[in-house]
């Protein structure tokens, strides 16, 4: 019997009882890390590493929550299981599980560079791999973070010598933090959008250290923002809320900026390919050095990544998931965070 | 090529006009002049020919990629662009600080262009293993010659105005006509030298925008000279120093493809431009309309431009005449800067001198009021024409697309199904029939009157119906009767509005019938909502 069977709750492991990132709500849930793609409501019991609970009390509010350490070795029901660090984002981590010498490794979502925050991504040795996907093609090949941030900031000083605001649009949980790490060093003031200031707060009391930010609310007056740093989700290009930065320029964080149509479709002035999971050269990567015999290919291009890794001579397989929309989280994310501010208006 | 695929990138992603000018002015300032010429030639649509083909070119990328072919259309459908998609997948390339500017690889794409394949892909091998990724990204886009980018040639014209100091229309007429990228110098170009003079060459159109508003909002009828729209192809017709030059608007030379037009240079005084339509016209002999000029459709003017040499048969079938509306030039002067209605009185003296059916006036139509002009306007199908051309009787003839003096206010009405439910007699000349109606649209299974309509029909036609109202009458009130609902019209109309004086909640501006349905039963009339939904749509 395989030590995870893919069920319609979720990745599911019989022998030990439990679900891994369920997209249903079932008893016993291990989560790789906080979106919500990933981390959804409705479970009485939820295994996650300790810097992935304060995000989840956040964002699913209080429940049974046990936090382990990374490589830290438990039980359930006789399964052995250690979360390992994935690097996608603060607590994303990687579920080993083993039976009897056998072992099976989720990535859920993964990159290879350490961003300073995340922890240092590590292949885990396994004989089953179950990956992510989401930039599965060759056209996905991410610059060093460093350049990128040198490319960022130079943006922002050039939007500041037109007088114009820079304004960022980034998940509020991890590449808003991921690019805020780049932004002190300008010496601009940055505010954020109320769903990036509610992240912030969380991890900030969790024990991170953040750059200072400073809270958008409908008090700070209009012209605090100009030629300044703005950061927010997306979800709110375009949006009236917008206006108040005028004039500005838009800049998107995100690995599909790789693609100048896409930029353009966003109708942003830049894109910023900045991407929290692994492109096309580190998922081959991987795959390599799990040494997997069998690998299942998840959310993204799984049919164009399994397919290739086939014909490279590693068995794979597609797998349908439920994962794979961060962006509908912070559009709820940034609805509820708006509504806050409407309310205390 | 760096500075190159860096104005690209700017051009690419800038969203806002001001920008884009600024990047072009800011390349054109400090670019090196030679590689200036090829942007000029390449923004103004003069590319080098394909030196290689596509197939060639992701072929090539494959092998160094070492992909297999189905993954790289995998991801040629995500990105939807070949030349980025290559430039996505070469391996990275050897950093170097040598960046060899634009001119050296136009110039020798041309130069390899005839060679054997192995040299042609030698250079496109080595080029890409020392570019950078945008510069790849701008090379390809050179080979494959598709560049839209965002950018119009009358943006390039005023960032080079402004860089080099001259007016617009100068620019766009010095690079307009036949130069070649490779001889031509940055200096020669914009320069007004004699030696180089160039006869041949045509000024920069002028073109209108769609009218947006209501017409009204033109001003005082008097002001603007209404003539058709032809739907032919924009042309200018020079004589110069002997010769004649037909130009089509695309900047084709295509003085070979029209011999009709041949004997217009023996009639024709030298030194005059001519702005117009070439078209298909029905020969004026052939004509029941006198001198009118009468265009066939458009689709017989194409028969003409495909070929290369032209048969007897087509001369007879398919004759091209120019039907002039401007004119630019006379007596080797540029009269663009000259009131419109001054221009167009030595238009009409040449036109008419040389009494040529090669050669025809665009008539002008006469008009006192908008409402007359929209009635007019309606019967532009009728006229051979696709609507009309307003421009105001003291323009100067500008340069590109520019609003505010001239417009084209073309046919392409709103329409809607309607039944009739009123009639009433007419005046003057009809007033003993039935020609004013009152129409409906459904509301549920109840009728709503919303709009009445004058003019559309034939005298026929307003017999017949005339005929129905006096059988079908349901109730007198006054001169109006209440009709049995049955008769099914289409109506045209230009604008819709919200109203509160209309039961329907919806005004119309100048609604007339375009047609008389008479394959539709009231059942399938438009509805009120329909109307709705054309309020919102329109309705501003
Ligand atoms: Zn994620
Ligand atoms: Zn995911």
């Amino acid at each position: 019997m395989p030590l995870i069977e893919f069920s319609d709750k979720g990745l599911y492991c019989r022998a030990g009882g439990f679900y891994i990132d369920p997209w249903k709500p079932v008893d016993k849930a291990i989560i790789t890390h906080a979106h919500s793609d990933h981390a959804r409501w409705g479970s009485k019991y939820y295994l996650c590493h300790a810097q992935c609970k304060p995000l989840l009390q956040m964002r699913l509010g209080e429940n049974n929550y046990q936090a382990v350490e990374w490589e830290e070795k438990i039980f359930v029901n006789g399964v052995q299981v250690s979360l390992h660090p994935a690097g996608h984002m603060i607590g994303s981590s990687q579920i080993r599980i083993e039976v009897n010498g056998e072992v099976w490794v989720v990535s859920g979502d993964y990159k290879i560079e350490d961003d300073g925050l995340s922890g240092k991504f590590e292949p885990v040795k396994c004989n089953t791999f179950i990956t992510e996907s989401t930039f599965g093609l060759p056209i996905y090949n991410w610059k060093p973070q460093i350049e990128i941030f040198q490319n960022i900031r130079d943006w922002v000083c050039r939007n500041k010598e037109l007088g114009k605001t820079s304004v960022f649009i980034a998940y509020s949980l991890g590449k808003a933090q991921r690019l805020l790490q780049c932004l002190p060093e300008i010496g601009l003031p940055i505010y954020v959008h109320g769903a990036i200031w509610n992240a912030h707060q969380a991890i900030v009391s969790s024990g991170f250290q953040l750059p200072d930010v400073k809270r958008i609310t409908y008090e700070t007056p209009k012209g605090s923002y100009l030629e300044n740093i703005v950061i927010a989700p997306p979800g709110t290009e375009g949006s009236a809320w917008m206006k108040r930065f005028y004039p500005y320029a838009v800049g998107i964080c995100s690995g599909w900026m790789q693609v100048r149509g896409t930029v353009r479709r966003k109708n942003a002035d830049a894109g910023f390919a900045l991407s929290d999971h692994a492109d096309w050269k580190g998922l081959l990567q991987t795959v390599t050095e799990t040494t997997a015999e069998k690998v299942y290919v998840t959310h993204g291009y799984q049919a164009v990544f399994s397919r290739y890794l086939n014909e490279i001579g590693i068995a794979a397989a597609e797998v349908k998931t439920e994962f794979g929309n961060e962006e509908e989280e912070n559009s709820a994310a940034v609805a509820e965070a708006q509504e806050t501010i409407d309310n205390n208006q | 090529m760096r500075q190159f695929a860096e104005l690209v990138q700017t051009l690419g992603t800038s969203t806002k006009t001001n920008e884009k000018l600024d990047a072009l002015s800011e390349y054109f300032s400090t670019a090196n002049d030679k590689d200036k010429v090829w942007v000029i030639a390449i923004f103004s649509g003069r590319r080098p020919k394909r030196a290689v083909n596509s197939t060639q070119l992701w072929t090539w990328c494959n092998e160094l990629a070492q992909l297999p072919g189905w993954l790289f259309e995998e991801c040629y459908h995500a990105v939807g662009d070949l030349a980025e998609t290559i430039a996505l997948l070469l391996p990275e390339a050897i950093p170097s600080d040598a960046s060899y500017p634009l001119h050296y690889y136009l110039e020798t794409l041309i130069s390899i262009e005839k060679q054997d394949e192995a040299i042609r892909k030698a250079f496109i091998l080595r080029s890409w293993q020392t570019m950078t990724q945008p510069e790849r990204f701008v090379f390809n886009k050179l080979i494959t010659g598709n560049f839209r980018i965002g950018v119009s040639q009358n943006s390039m014209v005023n960032a080079l105005a402004k860089t080099v100091k001259l007016d617009p229309s100068v620019i766009a007429h010095r690079i307009s006509g036949n130069w070649d990228p490779m001889a031509t110098s940055f200096a020669d170009l914009l320069s007004e030298n004699t030696l180089t003079k160039d006869y041949s060459k045509p000024y920069p159109f002028y073109l209108a925008y769609a009218i947006e508003d209501d017409v009204n909002s033109l001003g005082e009828p008097v002001e603007w000279q209404a003539e058709w729209k032809w739907d032919g192809i924009r042309g200018q017709m020079i004589k110069r120093n002997g010769e004649l030059f037909v130009w089509s608007r695309g900047e084709d030379l295509m003085t070979d493809k029209f011999p009709e037009y041949h004997a217009l240079r023996n009639h024709l005084p030298n030194g005059v431009v001519l702005d117009g339509e070439i078209l298909v016209a029905q020969n004026s002999s052939s004509s029941q309309r006198g001198d009118e000029v009468f265009p066939l459709p458009f689709a017989l003017l194409q028969t003409r431009i495909g070929r290369k040499n032209v048969t007897k048969k087509q001369l007879t079938e398919a004759p091209v005449s120019f039907c002039a509306y401007d004119l630019l030039e006379y007596e080797g002067n540029d009269m663009r800067e000259t009131f419109l209605i001054e221009r167009r009185v030595l238009l009409e003296k040449i036109v008419k001198s040389i009494n040529h059916p090669a050669l025809l006036l665009s008539p002008l139509i006469p008009f006192s009021t908008w409402e007359e002009l929209a009635n007019l306007r309606s019967q532009s199908r009728n006229m051979g024409s696709e609507g009309i051309m307003l421009k105001r009787k003291d323009s100067i003839y500008q340069v590109g697309r520019k609003r505010g003096d001239w417009w084209k206010w073309k046919i392409d009405p709103l329409v809607i199904d309607a039944v009739m439910i009123y009639a009433q007699k007419g005046h003057g000349r009809r007033s003993s029939l039935y020609t004013d109606y009152t129409f409906a649209v459904k509301d549920g299974d109840k009728l709503v009157g919303f709009t009445k309509a004058y003019s559309g029909l034939t005298d026929k036609e307003f017999a017949q119906v005339d005929q129905f109202v006096k059988r079908n009458s349901l109730e007198k009130f006054g001169p109006v009767r209440t009709v049995k609902p049955e008769l099914v019209f289409e109506i045209a109309f230009e604008g819709i509005a919200a109203s509160n004086r209309h039961k329907s909640g919806v005004a119309l501006r100048f609604p007339r019938i375009n047609r008389w349905r008479k394959d539709k039963t009231v059942n399938e009339i438009n509805t009120i909502d329909d109307l709705k939904k054309m309020l919102e749509l329109y309705g501003k």
